[in-house]
C-alpha cells in the first residue's frame, strides 16, 4: 500500500484517478482503517487528504452559509456554537456516530462516502439541502448530498473524484431542523430508522419542509408526500397523522437482525412525528 | 513498501520511528515505541482500550495509521503518572475497585482524563455517555463511574 499526502484536493483527484489498484480517500479513518484490518478493502494507494489546506474548516459566509471541510470531525461540529444554533439537526445526527474517541475522528463527508444507509450524519444534510463540493479529474462540480449514495457501500463519485467540502444553506429566520433515530439501547449502536426533518414557518405555519429518511431503504430518501403533510400547516393533530402515515409510506426497508420491515414502517412515522415537533419547536425559538 | 520516517511527541518526548503505512498508531506505540499500556481489545474503534489523545483530542489509536502521527503531540497511559506519583484519576481507580483485570484500565482513564480536561464538573450522565466508547466486561461500569465522579471532586479541591 501506498501512502499519499497530497497538498490540493486537484493532486488528489489526480492520484486516484491514475490509480490501477483499490483506491482510498483518508479523512477520519474511521470506516476505512476497519475495512482494511478485517480485510474487505485492502487499498493499493491510500490517499489521505488531512494535509490539504482548508479541509479543517467550517466556514459560516456573511449571508449564513456553511462550508464544512472534508476532514472536520464530529466533535468539533457540537463545538461551534454558531453552527448548532444554526443546523442543530445536522450537529445531533453527526453526534450520533460512535463513542467519544469515534467523535474525534469520524467526519461527515466520510459518513456520507461510506454509504450505510443507516448513515446518521446523512438524513438531516439532506433535510436541510446541504450540498458537496467535489474535485474529479474533470474539474470540480457540486451537487445535492441525496444524489451520492448508490446503494449500500456505493457512491455515485467516479473514479478520481473526491469530496472536498460539504455545503449547508443559509439558515435564515424562523427555521429549525431535527434528526431522531430508533435504536434499541441508548448509545452507541446503528438505526434501526432515522429521520431528519428541516421546516421554515411564517408566524405558526409552516411554509417549507423537507423529510429524510435513512435505514428504510437501499439510500437515504427525500419523503416528498411526508413534507407535503405538514405545509401549510401549524403542526396540527391532523397534520402530524398525514406525515407520519405519509413517512410510514415512503419507507421500503428490509427485515433484518436490527428490525422487521414492518417494525420499520411504523417506527418511521413515530420518527417524522417526534422530529417535526422538535423542529417546530426549535423554529418557533423555545 | 518502504517505510516511512515519522517524527512525533510522545507524553512530551519527541520520538522517531519507522512505519508501514499500513501499520495502526497503536501497532507503532506498543511495537516500535515499546509503550504497551495502550491495549488492543477489538482493533476495529468499539472498546477503546487503546485510547489515546493527538493534539488533544481522544481517539483510539487503532483507528489511527502510525504515519499520521507525523508531528503530533501524543499522550498515552505512560503519560498519567508524574514519577512515582499516581495522577487522583489512577489513584480513586484503586481506592474504589474500580478495575478487575485492568485491560480496559489504561483507556479508561486515559478517556477519563480527557473528560476532566474539558469538563471539571460532569454529572454521572455526562461520565456515562463520555465512556461509552470504553468496555469493561469485569467492573459493570459502577465503580468506574464513582471514581471518575471522586476525582473529578477532588481536582475540584472538594473534600470527598
Amino acid at each position: 500500500m501506498k501512502y499519499h499526502t497530497p497538498y490540493s484536493f486537484e493532486e488528489a483527484a489526480k492520484i486516484a484517478a491514475q490509480a490501477s489498484g483499490t483506491t482510498r480517500f483518508l479523512a477520519g479513518g474511521t470506516d476505512v482503517l476497519v475495512q482494511m484490518r478485517a480485510g474487505i478493502v485492502l487499498p493499493e494507494e491510500l490517499i489521505d487528504l488531512k494535509k490539504i489546506p482548508g479541509v479543517f474548516d467550517m466556514i459560516r459566509n456573511e449571508d449564513g452559509r456553511w462550508r464544512i471541510g472534508a476532514a472536520v470531525p464530529g466533535a468539533k461540529l457540537g463545538a461551534n456554537d454558531a453552527l448548532v444554533a444554526d443546523w442543530p439537526g445536522v450537529v445531533e445526527g453527526m453526534e450520533l456516530v460512535g463513542s467519544t474517541q469515534v467523535q474525534g475522528r469520524a467526519t461527515l463527508t466520510g459518513n456520507l462516502c461510506n454509504g450505510s444507509p443507516a448513515a446518521d450524519g446523512v438524513p438531516a444534510l439532506v433535510a436541510a439541502g446541504a450540498s458537496v463540493d467535489i474535485t474529479g479529474p474533470n474539474g470540480t462540480r457540486t451537487i445535492a448530498v441525496e444524489d451520492i449514495p448508490a446503494g449500500p457501500g456505493k457512491t455515485t463519485l467516479t473514479k478520481g473524484e473526491v469530496i472536498s467540502a460539504i455545503n449547508l444553506p443559509a439558515r435564515g429566520n424562523n427555521g429549525g431542523d431535527a434528526y431522531l433515530r430508533f435504536i434499541p439501547r441508548t448509545e452507541m449502536d446503528i438505526a434501526v430508522v432515522g429521520c431528519a426533518v428541516n421546516l421554515t414557518l411564517d408566524g405558526d405555519v409552516i411554509v417549507a419542509a423537507k423529510v429524510a429518511l435513512g435505514a428504510v431503504a437501499p439510500t437515504v430518501i427525500v419523503a416528498d408526500e411526508a413534507a407535503k403533510a405538514i405545509l401549510g400547516t401549524t403542526l396540527d393533530d391532523a397534520a402530524l397523522d398525514k406525515l407520519a402515515a405519509a413517512a410510514s409510506a415512503a419507507a421500503n426497508p428490509i427485515s433484518d437482525k436490527r428490525g422487521s420491515r414492518e417494525f420499520r414502517i411504523e417506527v418511521a412515522g413515530v420518527l417524522a412525528r417526534r422530529a417535526a415537533k422538535i423542529a417546530y419547536a426549535r423554529a418557533k425559538g423555545e | 513498501m518502504s517505510n516511512i520516517h515519522v517524527t512525533t511527541t510522545i507524553n512530551g518526548d519527541k520520538v522517531e520511528f519507522l512505519a508501514d503505512p499500513r501499520e495502526t498508531l497503536l501497532d507503532c506505540l506498543r511495537d516500535k515505541v515499546g509503550l504497551t499500556g495502550s491495549k488492543e481489545g477489538c482493533g476495529t474503534g468499539d472498546c477503546g482500550a487503546c485510547s489515546v489523545t493527538v493534539d488533544g483530542t481522544l481517539v483510539c489509536s487503532c483507528l489511527v495509521l502510525g504515519v499520521e502521527a507525523e508531528g503530533k503531540d501524543i499522550r498515552t497511559i505512560e503519560g498519567m503518572a508524574e514519577g512515582g506519583t499516581l495522577h487522583p484519576l489512577q489513584r480513586k481507580f484503586i481506592e474504589h475497585a474500580a478495575l478487575q483485570c485492568g485491560f480496559c484500565t489504561p483507556g479508561l482513564l486515559v478517556a477519563s482524563k480527557a473528560l476532566l480536561d474539558k469538563n471539571p464538573s460532569p454529572t454521572e450522565e455526562e461520565v456515562r455517555y463520555w465512556i461509552a466508547g470504553n468496555l469493561c466486561r469485569c467492573t459493570g461500569y459502577d465503580k468506574i463511574v464513582r471514581a471518575i465522579m471522586d476525582a473529578a471532586a477532588e481536582l475540584r479541591g472538594e473534600a470527598a
